[in-house]
């Protein structure tokens, strides 16, 4: 699948002709799969919860605090009380990093995603 | 899949259950009218009248969760009729006989009875599939969403094996893959129970592997599902990361996991939409789509493509690869890692299946695991010659029916599933305008008839209730489905079809049974 990029936004999907795959052809989800990217519903900053409302926090601020929560429970009631779901739409990179960051960080194998769903 | 994509074009026979490709695959339903205008013939088993059974040579509306019996039946008479391929099972298999006494417990008219497809039927279809030269078998989670799903896909192997057909390039057996990269996120140990490749977590070799490539110590125990971690919320998991998946609607019985959500003592999820579950995070971090990053991404026919960044994510959001590296330092990991080729170095390394897959040699067609070395070219299609094991193994596959069926109280069968404007939870695709515009309202397939019962017309509304909670949906009547059955697909947030769903569970897979529960129908009055 191609993408038709104009100043920086992506504008159109294309088919790609050399593609093994989809050998020029795209269904219904493809030929629309730009149209999600540009969407003002886009997260574009880190937000914590206050109360019932969320607020913006710096990247280094949530990262300190995902660590340290998660470090806090591990310490409190064991490395199993921690777990994570990674994702059948990243990428094979990231899923690896994922049960990496599961399994080494907390020593146990609480790792799963939507496959069966 | 064993075998790939382009293959099926080929078959002589495609015995089809359990998946409507016609609306979920349709780059692969091509493939499959490519076999039909060549002669083959398709066969297609659902209870519904789906999209891909009206392009079938033969349709078979068995009831609901009856696909053991029916392949029993099948079965049974390819063994009366010697259509199975016995050099096959001498010199490929084992475990025949115990498994060839299970299939003679059957006769064709016990599975007619059971699944209601006429006796003469079930022995024409098995005579196509046993006869032709090559017979690939397709299913999806028609077949895996039963409390029995695991022994469902026992029986489709069964078949396959009984006549011979697996390890040639139009045979096989297909599972359909969803979503982009559920191939790959299975592929990279994403799984409570194995690390990359499948290796297993209680191997204690493998385990040694890995804690000295990670310098960690490692658990040798598999970990929890997601159906079993969302149920140990603020018991057994305290905290959860959840990246870009939506529990909240996914998972059967959401009122209950709705609650669950907001027990955990911590819940960060990333994602690049507030998702139905990212609303009760207690930290939501924004991660980037597709078009913003570089990596790879695995297809159903186990073949890595590369997928390259062509923008920037808005505002502040980063690549999902960036933040899991962030968080692994944060948390005294080594995760400094210069870029995703880098990471696929480590992959290469630990798993063996995808050694010689490096990003120098994916360019535009990529490649199909197994790929063990830089000098392999691929695998186009598995067991050829040999099973992965070494003898393909015959099992018994053990027939369960549905945990919940229609009573005097919930009379009518509830089976959810997809269509073909959107995906899964509808995060992406009903935010995409062009889909939103082909389906925009939550429905309800129903039958005529029943439709003139209730006295509701096209659209109007219905109340289907279920033990475990209530939505209202549009009626669509249409006679693809049975009287007594209503199909609704779930990727609606206003009207959560898997409220209604039983969150029972195959015991081995642990997948839930969203294809047959009981419900009640009723018209919602204004």
């Amino acid at each position: 699948m191609l993408l038709k990029v104009v100043d920086g936004r992506v504008v159109d999907t294309l088919p790609d002709r050399e593609s093994v795959v989809g050998n020029g052809h795209l269904c219904i989800k493809g030929w629309s799969a730009h149209e999600f990217v540009h969407h003002p519903d886009r997260l574009t900053h880190p937000l914590v919860k206050k109360g019932d409302s969320f607020e913006q926090i710096s990247w280094e601020d949530a990262i300190s605090l995902a660590a340290e929560k998660f470090r806090e429970i591990a310490e409190q009631y064991g490395g199993d009380a921690v777990g994570g779901f990674s994702s059948a739409k990243c990428t094979n990179e990231e899923n690896y990093l994922f049960q990496k960051l599961i399994r080494a960080g907390f020593q146990n194998n609480n790792v799963d995603h939507c496959a069966r769903l | 899949m064993t075998n790939s994509i382009t293959d099926l074009a080929g078959s002589e026979c495609i015995f089809i259950i359990g998946s409507n490709a016609a609306e979920s695959h349709p780059i692969i339903m091509g493939e499959i009218y490519k076999a039909m205008d060549a002669g083959g013939t398709v066969i297609v088993v659902d209870p519904r009248r789906t999209a891909v059974a009206e392009n079938a040579n033969i349709h078979l509306a068995i009831e609901p969760g009856t696909d053991i019996p029916l392949l029993a039946g099948m079965m049974r008479h390819i063994i009366d009729e010697g259509l199975y391929d016995a050099e096959f099972i001498e010199e490929r298999t084992e475990g025949f006989d115990e498994f060839r006494q299970f299939v003679e417990g059957w006769t064709v008219e016990e599975a007619s009875r059971q699944c209601g497809i006429e006796s003469s039927m079930i022995r024409r279809v098995a005579e196509i599939y046993a006869k032709a030269d090559e017979s690939a078998v397709v299913y999806c989670m028609g077949i895996t969403q039963h409390v029995c799903g695991s022994d469902n896909v026992i029986a489709l192997c069964d078949l396959a094996m009984l006549c011979g057909n697996v390890g040639t390039e139009h045979s096989g057996v297909y599972p359909l893959r969803g979503q982009n990269n559920v191939q790959g996120a299975c592929d990279m140990g994403a799984l409570p129970n194995v690390y990359p490749a499948y290796q297993s977590v209680t191997d204690p070799d493998i385990k040694a592997k890995f804690e000295e490539a990670w310098g960690r110590p490692l658990s040798d125990k598999p970990g929890l599902t997601v159906v079993e971690m969302v149920r140990s919320a603020g018991s057994k998991i305290r905290g959860l990361f959840i990246m870009a998946e939506n529990p909240a609607l996914s998972e059967p019985d959401v009122n209950h996991v709705v609650e669950s959500l907001s027990k955990f003592d911590f819940l960060v999820v990333q994602d690049i939409f507030m998702s139905e579950t990212a609303r009760f995070a207690d930290l939501v971090l924004p991660g980037s789509s597709f078009a913003e990053k570089d990596g790879t991404f695995t297809n159903t026919e186990r073949r890595f493509q590369l997928v390259r960044k062509a923008i920037d994510p808005p505002g502040s959001a980063k690549q999902d690869f960036s933040i899991l590296c962030m968080l692994g330092n944060a948390l005294g990991l080594d995760f400094n890692y210069e870029s995703p080729a880098d990471v696929m170095s480590e992959i290469n390394r630990l798993a063996p299946a995808y050694g010689g897959i490096t990003y120098d040699r994916l360019e535009r067609q990529g490649l199909q695991w197994p790929c063990p070395n830089e000098e392999h070219p691929g695998t186009r299609f598995l067991h050829q010659g040999r099973f992965t094991r070494g003898k393909g193994l015959f099992v018994v596959p053990n027939h369960v029916a549905p945990q919940e069926l229609p009573d005097d109280e919930y009379p009518w069968y509830l089976n959810t599933g997809r269509m073909f404007a959107h995906y899964h939870t509808g995060t992406l695709t009903r935010r995409a305008k062009q889909l939103d515009r082909e389906v925009s309202r939550p429905y309800g397939e129903i039958n005529s008839e029943d439709a003139t019962q209730l006295d509701v017309g096209e659209g109007g509304a219905l109340r289907v209730t279920s033990r475990r909670g209530s939505i209202v949906v549009d009626a669509k009547i249409t006679d693809r489905v049975k009287k007594g059955s209503i199909f609704i697909p779930f990727h609606f947030t206003e009207a959560r079809a898997n409220t209604l769903t039983n969150p029972a569970l195959d015991p081995r897979s642990k997948t839930p049974e969203f294809k047959v529960c009981a419900v009640r129908v009723e018209k919602e009055e204004s």
